[in-house]
């Protein structure tokens, strides 16, 4: 039996709010993404996956924890809190299996009981509102928390079903750790943001973090990149033992690992 | 007729799959009507097999539009081989601009002019188009077996136009050998796409079923080869494509890809008919719960 929080909860009406999506444990660049938003933003809310990929699981949660930043929780927590085998991430291919493998071991190996309990506890989605419009934060999709939402899949009839069928104006999602966003009418839509852990396959060592405002009575979505000591990053992970491939990926800021679940688009703006 | 498998049994009951939500539709456009006869074709097309005609482009019109209502998140144009449709491009067009398009193809009509066609639509859409090329492994002995002699080499013509123009396809190679699906066999299919031009190769692997031609090739299912008597939780539910799709013919809806032999599979007229549980009886079921495998990209 799962032992996971099932609720949702109200957080009220902001005028504007941070959004971090998947940390996969890169603790350094959460400490200058919390820099670059101080003043920004009313809230900030971390959308789930704080482990996975890089080094000391604990220093992220330590800081989520301390400075006690909303969130949810992602696959990542789901599977930790029920104590599952493997990281539910949703791949479908065994070579980015086995990566994931490497990596859910390893956090699962280094997160403390404690802070394992305190995912547990979190809610599936947040409801909150910015400039008037419902948001509803989720980390795959409303419906599934390993259902990857990209761009060039994610159409407009769907969107319309999903915002209709979730009765809010805008879903916001992280999980596939490309940041996008595609309006469906003024102020209606799919907003992901991206990841907070991992370059974005673009070539360069930065991540994003996501700002939804209220701009006189219309939303506003902007992505903020955030430059960090990477190499400090790198070489953690390297005297973690981290796969030589996670490594690369942060110094390059190209994806050497979950590439078979991009669609034709995503994997043709990637180096790899 | 011979290639169809075992009536279905009697007895205890069998699980349903709930349609959670009718994300992935499918459009057999080209019917059973291929310019192949492959041994292992589950359902098997041919160039004489019109159990299911290619479809016209009203009737995919009908479907496209009743998709966009019912918020469809993705298409399959499929066959037979879909570019001997005549309309195929504008079926295309029509289905690119409402949501991403993957049309499952063996590649020997991909001429270069072609290519560079589907590589004008994949880069005016908002959505991905993807080629997905059937490639029954990596050397002509092991494709040619199941494709037709002088098959490999056709194929990887048109894998080489599409890769000039600018498009990666996704190779499929159904697991005709037992190694290919493996490790091993993974890894050097991957290489073998790098040396032919596929720098960011890109590989499914689909599990045999025992179906249509393949019952002659190899065997028809075993009766233990059966869901009968099984209970499946909403994960196991999940993980079953049925559950997410539907599959349009000429005949109307069916549940899936793999059943369109099967008239307890054909679901009604239009989607919305068919938007309701599917009781899962037929033996190809079985290989979709026992490998976990779905015919989406």
């Amino acid at each position: 039996m799962s032992n996971l929080n099932p609720g949702t909860i109200e957080a009220g009406a902001f005028k504007s709010v941070a959004l971090i999506g998947g940390i996969y444990s890169n603790y350094l660049a959460l400490e200058k993404a919390l820099e670059l938003i101080e003043g920004q933003a009313d809230t900030v809310v971390a959308l789930g996956d704080f482990g996975a990929f890089g080094p000391h699981p604990d220093r992220t949660l330590e800081i989520l924890r301390e400075r006690k930043i909303p969130a949810i929780r992602g696959n990542y927590e789901e599977a930790l809190a029920d104590g599952a085998d493997d990281c539910r991430c949703g791949y479908t291919d065994p070579r980015d299996n086995e990566f994931a493998q490497l990596s859910y071991d390893y956090t699962r190996a280094k997160t403390s009981r404690q802070h394992v309990a305190w995912m547990a506890q979190l809610p599936a989605h947040i409801r909150l509102s910015v400039a008037g419009r419902r948001v509803l934060l989720s980390h795959g999709s409303p419906r599934r928390v390993n259902e990857f939402l990209w761009k060039s899949a994610t159409p407009e009839p769907f969107i319309r079903k999903m915002l209709d069928d979730y009765e809010t104006d805008v879903v916001v999602c992280t999980h596939t750790g490309l940041h996008w966003s595609r309006l469906v009418a003024p102020g209606r839509g799919v907003v992901n943001a991206g990841a907070l852990g991992r370059p974005a396959n673009d070539g360069t060592p930065r991540v994003w973090v996501t700002l939804i405002k209220d701009k006189n009575g219309e939303l506003d979505v902007r992505y903020l990149p955030v430059h960090y000591d990477f190499e400090r990053l790198a070489k953690e992970m390297e005297s973690e033992k981290l796969p030589p491939e996670f490594i690369q990926t942060v110094r390059t800021g190209w994806w050497t690992t979950c590439l078979e679940i991009l669609p034709a688009k995503e994997r043709a703006a990637g180096k790899l | 007729m011979e290639t169809t498998a075992k009536p279905i049994q009697e007895g205890r009951s069998y699980p349903f799959s709930p349609l959670f939500a009718l994300d992935t539709l499918w459009l057999q456009v080209a019917g059973t009507l291929c310019n192949l006869r492959c041994t292992h074709c589950f359902i098997s097309c041919s160039p004489v097999n019109h159990s299911h005609e290619m479809m016209s482009l009203e009737e995919v019109k009908r479907y496209l539009d009743e998709a966009r209502q019912l918020g469809v998140k993705e298409y399959y144009l499929t066959g037979g081989e879909p570019f001997m449709n005549k309309d195929l491009f504008a079926m295309l067009e029509l289905a690119l601009k409402q949501g991403p398009v993957s049309i499952l193809t063996n590649a020997l009509l991909i001429t270069p002019e072609t290519a560079a066609r589907l590589k004008d639509l994949a880069d005016v859409s908002d959505y991905s188009l993807e080629l997905r090329v059937s490639l029954d492994g990596y050397d002509a002995a092991t494709h040619d077996a199941v494709r037709g002699p002088g098959t490999f080499d056709r194929t990887l013509k048109g894998v080489g136009n599409l890769a000039v123009a600018g498009l990666n396809p996704v190779i499929t190679a159904a697991e005709v050998k037992d190694e290919l699906g493996a490790r091993k066999g993974r890894i050097e299919f991957l290489a073998f796409l790098k040396s032919i031009g596929l720098d960011k190769p890109r590989l499914k692997i689909l599990p045999i079923l025992r179906l249509g031609s393949e019952i002659r090739r190899s065997r028809a299912y075993e009766s233990w080869e059966s869901l009968r008597g099984q209970e499946l939780t909403e994960e196991e539910q999940l993980a079953l494509q049925c559950s997410s799709c539907r599959m349009a013919t000429s005949k109307g809806v069916y549940v899936c890809p793999l059943l369109i032999d099967s008239p307890e599979a054909r679901m009604g007229e239009t989607l919305r008919d068919s938007l309701r549980p599917f009781e899962l009886k037929h033996q190809a079921c079985w290989t979709c719960r026992a490998t976990g495998f779905s015919c989406r990209t």
